[in-house]
């Protein structure tokens, strides 16, 4: 299983190394190094990499990568999920994994680690058991600790750990009872040149944020479950209520957690809540091109799209973008080649556009890549999912309840 | 639902959690403020000086700046005699680190570690389970050799520890010790043999990672544990569940036959069956085909398949590997759309499953097909990501969608992306052979291709373009005309020689290019790279063979420029090509054949998919991954021409008699409700209707040999009645009823016992014979001549448990046959009623304090709050008196061990809202914890 674990950061410095079995050098990184030297781009990594001795898998997460070190065969995706389990349970902890933050809390972090995995073997990776056992940081309980001498780690054993409810640990009490759920749909989309959808799918998420007292057990149910295809859930859904009822019926970990992922059916045609016409092409004669796009609501249903946001992978070559935009500002990043028009809200009456000339070197190849990101708050689109109610079970106290509705652009792309 | 009651209710019910939770109580070091103005010094030799102090805060102080330096990869040796001073320490988290600290450095530092495994051996003995639990992790993470048999004997009775999460750790310690000392293996077999019996989900997943590590060719140890661990499944964390599911299939191939009708390889014909959502018929297959599957392996695979819908990727990619190996054909299926799902994942989730999604698409394109627009690449993947993708889309690529997918890669050409745009044209021509309609249309893209701006891509088109005239060489005289054309302007030295190598082998159907083309050739011939200068010798001597007149003399100044060249191997050729070529008095026989050597028609080559054998590795693991055996792979084994003995896999304890020796007479098998007793206590509350469905459920389980009652489903629990109708199995159904104590002995638990003979023939004889443990005292009931069938009688026995929760085996002996019979008693019917006054409760309480003491918060069910029916509550979880109290708030209860005689004192004080704090008072501490368990989940449940 997993040998070692060694935190890089963007410039290929190792800023921690843990060791779950005997000590191995950090040398053992050069093949990496190498390998990391050779993709230019830190996203085109191999995830998998194969040394002499060793094999080597790694994640890219927040500008680090997380290296860990294999010695004996062992599903890959075993460790990359664990990885990046780590990475989500220092966010977790300290609001984001960053190398900084890792440094300024480099003990706790360590002590997570050595919870984390026994003999390289994952121990504790639910987050309230590992909270139980190692006290997330707040200001407050510092200055406590220091006054006090009590320290940052519990000497019971988690309650998590033994129950079969491990992500929810005993005891927990709110004055103020809430669940609150956010349905949020993403449309994932290629658009082709002349606007044409070439592929698009509805990927959603509930995303749920629970504080209730005590060991609650709740029941989700949908107006329209046919919808849903495919589906992932959080551990604590119990999969045969689902299998024979289509709802969901569980007990809630505690906070804020991903309850369920899905995915709507294909049979239903999605409809794309806006259109791009765009045009760009370089001067065979001179070191110059034109730029011009424009954006405009389509099926939106009476909605209004938000957030609107417009990111343009130029070619190498542009050296500098000279635009006006009807509405919002544009900025293009240089060195990256990346342009960024941030819209804002998308008006039905005067539609965005942005126009201009781009400057280039002589040689141009290939063309800019568009990425688009918008958001629709509160919009229904035909084919959304639907609550329609929440019980509670094996609580007294009536909770608050309520459920939000977001239709955001996902992998959304139009091509050139 | 309770949380004890099993969660998932798939899987049995002696999943819950078994042991009892331990508290003690929380001492908190107390410290000045001494830490916040201690000064920077960054110098080890002030950190000594620390570690030395009396003060805790700047113990833990330096010792966080040590963890500090390790986890940075800095050498703090030379501090460890004064860390290890520590170990003993009273403060939780400076121990904490002096253990990170100890694990680090012990293996340099060996004689003085040994200073501190006294510690943990008292650390072993704790009533804490969690810390005994790192106890054992720290000690068997310490890489001594000398300490080996301190750690063999730890882990052995860490393993029968009362404590699931102690059991676990010493899993994981059994893997350590082997690593360290492989010698021991064989006492580690036996206890993982052990632990395998062992019936917590939380132990389940360790255990068999032990075993994959320890012994895993030992897969005799499994059959005994493989419905239990099928069963188990859904509710073993997930981390374990991928390491059972990739055994199971190791397992499963070695002891069932074949699912897949005869030849594997797949008939495209089927493909109806592929769109069959209702994959899970088994009517279907047994219609179609005599192949019938042994039920334990349907039991395998319709546990994983709930599986599926985990959001742990790695739980997903198992159990599709799982179906992929082991289901049949049809029903591989049902995993698709979750593998595409997991393609929203993180970016190297997406690298492994795409992976494992190329080589199945080879095998089964129909399983992806539907999906094919998953599978399209955006500008923004990753450029490996982005190669696998137009793997698959290659692989999937039939008559039906070619142009969709010809189109997509139109676009795909025009990437930034050079190194793709290259991988895309080799995959047109890949399509272009395996479908011989598209050939011609793909052939013209590419050769419109040849006058693009980019030169990779004419490159890549030209070296495409020749293999694919080489399959069809006749009609193509046009684009070889066409590429000499181009030839000027294309730099590339592979494209260049592949356009050279084209003309010599065509040279007859371009007759006057050809020789121009040599022309040309013959006056760059210096600057030109190797390669192509290779084929420029390799096209002078095929002309020379076909149109020597008007090459003769430019073939000899090529051979000359060769024979000067600076590489070898030029040399070499050219030296090779004039002797072959030029007739002479010294060349030989070979001359005459010249022609048929180097024009001898030459096989097309075949473009194929660099993941053509992958699957050679079981699919998702490392193997498979880097295209090489990965060290501790284990082979998947072939199927079994005939299945092994299934019975292998019957667990004795239900199944007492499946010995063939008493085969000639009619079985008689002993289904036990036994290992689930109902007490009398239970049975006369109503309480629990939920621990009652419970154990129906188990005892279903118990009496289906085919061992699939998780579920409960109809399906299964016909099934296997069918089965045990067919195999004319005849059942008793003993219950058993027990009241406090015997009235033989005092220090013995009544059992009362009702035997039903549910064979179809009378029963003589019956008595107890042997037990275990053979100490075990009985107090027997008198022997029972007979019993008809569908007779029940009822008697009682005494048995002495020593105030343990350990279960009472004996044999039930009839005139023929011997059944075991294994009783296991729930705490509280350990204990019988103590009367004492109030005062007397407070005085003992006051003795059994600190150790003796276990405490919880609990919150009440709403229709426990009332005196009675708390009372009723506590009087049907244990057998103790109800002291009277003279607060209405607080509620005692007082009992004493039935051997032991120990004071078991319960209190509970009711605290406001539905709260009340449950304490119990006894020196027997294990039980205590038990009790409380026990007492907590009556209470809390309505």
């Amino acid at each position: 299983m997993i040998h070692s674990l060694f935190l890089i950061n963007h410039s290929g410095d190792i800023f921690l190394e843990k060791h779950w079995k005997s000590v191995i050098s950090r040398s053992v990184c050069d093949y990496f190094f190498e390998a990391r030297e050779k993709a230019v781009d830190p996203e085109n990594v191999p995830p998998v990499l194969q040394t002499p001795h060793h094999y080597l898998i790694s994640i890219y997460r927040g500008k680090l990568f997380f290296l860990s070190v294999i010695q004996t065969e062992v599903a890959p995706l075993f460790v990359i999920e664990f990885l990046h389990r780590v990475a989500d349970t220092i966010q977790d902890y300290f609001g984001e994994c960053s190398e900084g933050i890792i440094k300024d809390n480099i003990v706790t972090v360590y002590e997570l680690l050595e919870e984390m995995l026994d003999n390289g073997f994952p121990l504790a990776t639910e987050s309230n058991v590992l909270k139980e056992m190692i006290r997330p940081p707040t200001i407050l309980r510092s200055v406590v600790n220091t006054l006090t001498g009590s320290s940052n780690v519990g000497d019971t054993l988690p309650t998590g750990q033994l129950s079969n409810v491990p992500w929810r640990r005993a005891g927990v009490k709110y004055t103020n009872n809430e669940a609150y759920f956010d349905v949020i749909e993403e449309i994932d989309a290629i658009l082709d040149k002349s606007g044409t959808t070439v592929f698009a799918e509805i990927q959603g998420v509930i995303e749920a944020c629970v504080r209730l007292t005590g060991m609650p057990d709740l029941t989700l149910s949908f107006m329209n479950p046919r919808l849903l295809d495919d589906v992932s859930f959080h551990p604590c859904v119990r999969f045969k209520r689902w299998e024979s009822e289509r709802v969901l019926s569980f007990i809630p970990p505690d906070g804020n957690f991903t309850l369920m992922n899905y995915h709507v059916s294909s049979q239903n045609l999605v409809a794309i809540p806006v259109y791009v016409k765009q045009s760009i092409s370089f001067f065979e004669t001179g070191p110059c091109g034109r730029l011009d796009i424009t954006i405009g609501p389509k099926q939106t249903m009476g909605k209004t799209v938000e957030n609107m946001m417009v990111t343009i992978h130029m070619p190498k070559a542009v050296l500098n973008a000279n635009l006006t935009a009807t509405q919002g500002t544009y900025t293009y990043d240089l060195t990256t080649k990346v342009l960024v028009w941030d819209i804002g809200k998308l008006n039905p009456q005067k539609l965005p556009n942005l126009r201009g000339s781009l400057s280039t070197q002589l040689a141009i190849s290939g063309n800019p890549r568009y990425i688009m990101t918008l958001k629709l708050s509160q919009l229904m689109l035909v084919d959304c999912l639907k609550v329609s109610r929440l019980d509670m079970y094996g609580e007294k106290y009536k909770p608050f309840k309520g459920v939000k509705y977001l239709t955001k652009a996902g992998k959304f792309q139009v091509r050139t | 639902m309770s949380t004890s009651a099993l969660y998932n209710d798939q899987g049995g019910a002696e999943a819950a959690v078994e042991a009892g939770q331990e508290s003690t109580p929380t001492s908190s070091g107390t410290g000045a403020a001494f830490g916040l103005f201690s000064t920077d010094f960054k110098k080890n030799e002030d950190l000594k000086e620390m570690l030395e102090s009396n003060k805790e805060s700047l113990k833990l102080e330096a010792m966080k700046r040590i963890v500090g330096l390790i986890a940075k990869g800095k050498n703090s040796s030379e501090l460890f005699p004064a860390v290890v001073k520590n170990v003993a320490s009273k403060n939780i988290e400076l121990k904490k680190l002096v253990y990170v600290y100890l694990v680090r450095y012990a293996e340099e530092q060996q004689d003085l570690a040994l200073l501190s495994i006294s510690t943990f051996q008292r650390a072993l003995k704790d009533p804490n389970q969690f810390i005994r639990a790192s106890a054992l992790r720290v000690l068997s993470s310490i890489r001594v050799p000398i300490i080996v048999p301190i750690m063999m004997l730890a882990i052995k009775e860490a393993a029968a520890d009362l404590s699931p999460y102690v059991r676990k750790t010493s899993a994981h310690a059994i893997q350590k010790l082997y690593s360290l000392d492989p010698d021991q293996k064989e006492q580690l077999i036996e206890v993982i043999e052990k632990l395998l019996k062992d019936k917590s989900t939380l132990v389940a997943g360790s255990v068999v990672m032990a075993f994959e590590e320890v012994c895993p060719d030992r897969i005799d140890l499994i059959h005994k544990n493989y419905r239990k661990l099928c069963n188990l499944l859904v509710d073993v964390e997930e981390w374990g569940q991928v390491v059972i599911i990739s055994m199971l299939t190791r397992y499963a191939r070695t002891q069932f036959t074949s699912p897949w009708t005869e030849g594997a390889t797949f008939d495209e014909n089927n493909e109806k069956t592929f769109y069959d959502s209702d994959s899970e018929e088994k009517k279907e297959q047994t219609e179609a085909k005599p192949y019938i599957m042994d039920p334990d392996h349907r039991l395998l695979l319709r546990n994983t398949k709930p599986l599926l819908q985990s959001r742990n990727t790695a739980v997903v990619m198992s159990v599709a590997q799982l179906y992929w190996h082991l289901a049949p054909k049809h029903e591989v299926n049902i995993v698709t759309k979750s593998l595409v799902r997991l393609l929203r994942s993180h970016r190297e989730v997406q690298f492994i499953v795409l992976q494992n999604i190329a080589t199945m698409s080879i095998q089964r394109k129909g399983m992806f097909e539907p999906f094919m627009k998953s599978f399209y690449v955006r500008s923004t993947d990753a450029t490996h990501i982005k190669t696998l993708k137009l793997e698959i889309l290659t692989n999937l690529a039939n008559e039906a969608n070619i142009s969709t997918i010809l189109r997509e890669f139109q676009t795909y050409v025009k990437s930034q992306d050079k190194a793709f745009a290259a991988a895309t044209i080799q995959a047109i021509g890949r399509c272009a052979t395996n479908i011989s309609e598209v050939t011609d249309t793909c052939l013209n893209g590419l050769v419109l291709l040849l006058s693009n701006r980019d030169e990779t891509v004419v490159a890549e088109s030209v070296v495409v373009i020749k293999k694919l005239l080489q399959t069809q060489p006749t009609q193509h005289s046009e684009i070889i005309k066409h590429m000499a054309k181009l030839f000027d302007n294309i730099t590339v030295p592979m494209a260049r020689a592949s356009i050279l190598w084209l003309m010599g082998e065509y040279c007859e159907r371009v007759p006057k290019i050809a020789p121009d083309v040599l022309r040309k050739m013959a006056k760059t011939f210096t600057a030109e790279e190797d390669i192509v200068k290779l084929q420029i010798v390799n096209l002078a001597a095929k002309l020379y063979l076909t149109n020597s007149k008007q090459t003769k003399l430019l073939t000899q100044y090529i051979l000359n420029l060769g024979k000067y060249d600076q590489n070898y191997d030029i040399r070499d050729r050219t030296r090779f090509i004039r002797q072959l070529i030029v007739p002479n008095e010294k060349s030989g026989a070979l001359n005459k054949y010249a022609r048929r050597i180097l024009l001898a028609p030459k096989p097309a080559p075949v473009l194929e998919s660099a993941f053509k054998d992958r699957d050679r590795f079981q699919l998702g693991t490392l193997s498979h991954s880097i295209n090489s055996k990965a060290t501790g792979y284990q082979e998947l084994s072939d199927w079994p021409a005939v299945a092994p003995d299934q019975s292998v896999r019957n667990v004795e304890v239900i199944e007492p008699v499946r010995n063939p020796s008493s085969s000639h007479t009619p079985y008689h098998s002993f289904t036990s409700y036994l290992s689930n007793c109902q007490f009398y206590h239970q049975n006369e509350t109503s309480s629990d209707s939920e621990s009652e469905e419970e154990s129906s459920e188990e005892s279903e389980k118990t009496s289906t040999d085919s061992g699939k009652s998780s579920s409960g489903s109809e399906n299964s629990s016909s099934e296997s009645e069918s089965e045990q109708k067919k195999k004319k199995k005849t059942k008793k159904a003993p219950q058993k009823k027990s009241k406090p104590t015997h009235h033989l002995s005092s220090l013995m638990v009544a059992v009362q016992v009702i035997l039903t003979n549910s064979s179809d023939h009378s029963l003589e004889e019956i008595h107890i014979g042997e037990r275990s443990p053979a100490g075990l005292n009985i107090h027997c009931f008198n022997t029972i001549e007979r019993l008809e069938p569908e007779a029940s009688v009822t008697v009682s026995m005494g048995i002495d448990f020593s105030d343990s929760t350990q279960a009472a085996n004996f044999q039930l002996c009839t005139k023929e046959n011997q059944f075991s019979v294994s009783i296991q008693p729930a705490v509280g019917e350990l204990l019988m009623p103590s009367t004492m006054t109030e005062q007397d409760f407070t005085k003992e309480q006051g003795k059994l304090l600190g150790m003796n003491e276990t405490s919880a918060t609990i919150t009440m069910a709403t229709a426990n709050t009332s005196s009675q029916a708390i009372s009723k509550q506590v009087l049907s979880v244990a057998n103790v008196g109800v002291v009277s109290s003279s607060q209405n708030n607080f509620h005692r209860f007082a009992g004493r061990t039935v051997s032991s005689g120990a004071l078991v004192l319960v209190s509970l004080e009711l605290k406001e809202s539905s709260s009340a704090l449950l304490t119990i008072n006894t020196e027997k501490s294990v039980m205590a914890s038990m009790l409380l368990r026990d007492l907590k989940q009556a209470l809390t449940q309505a």
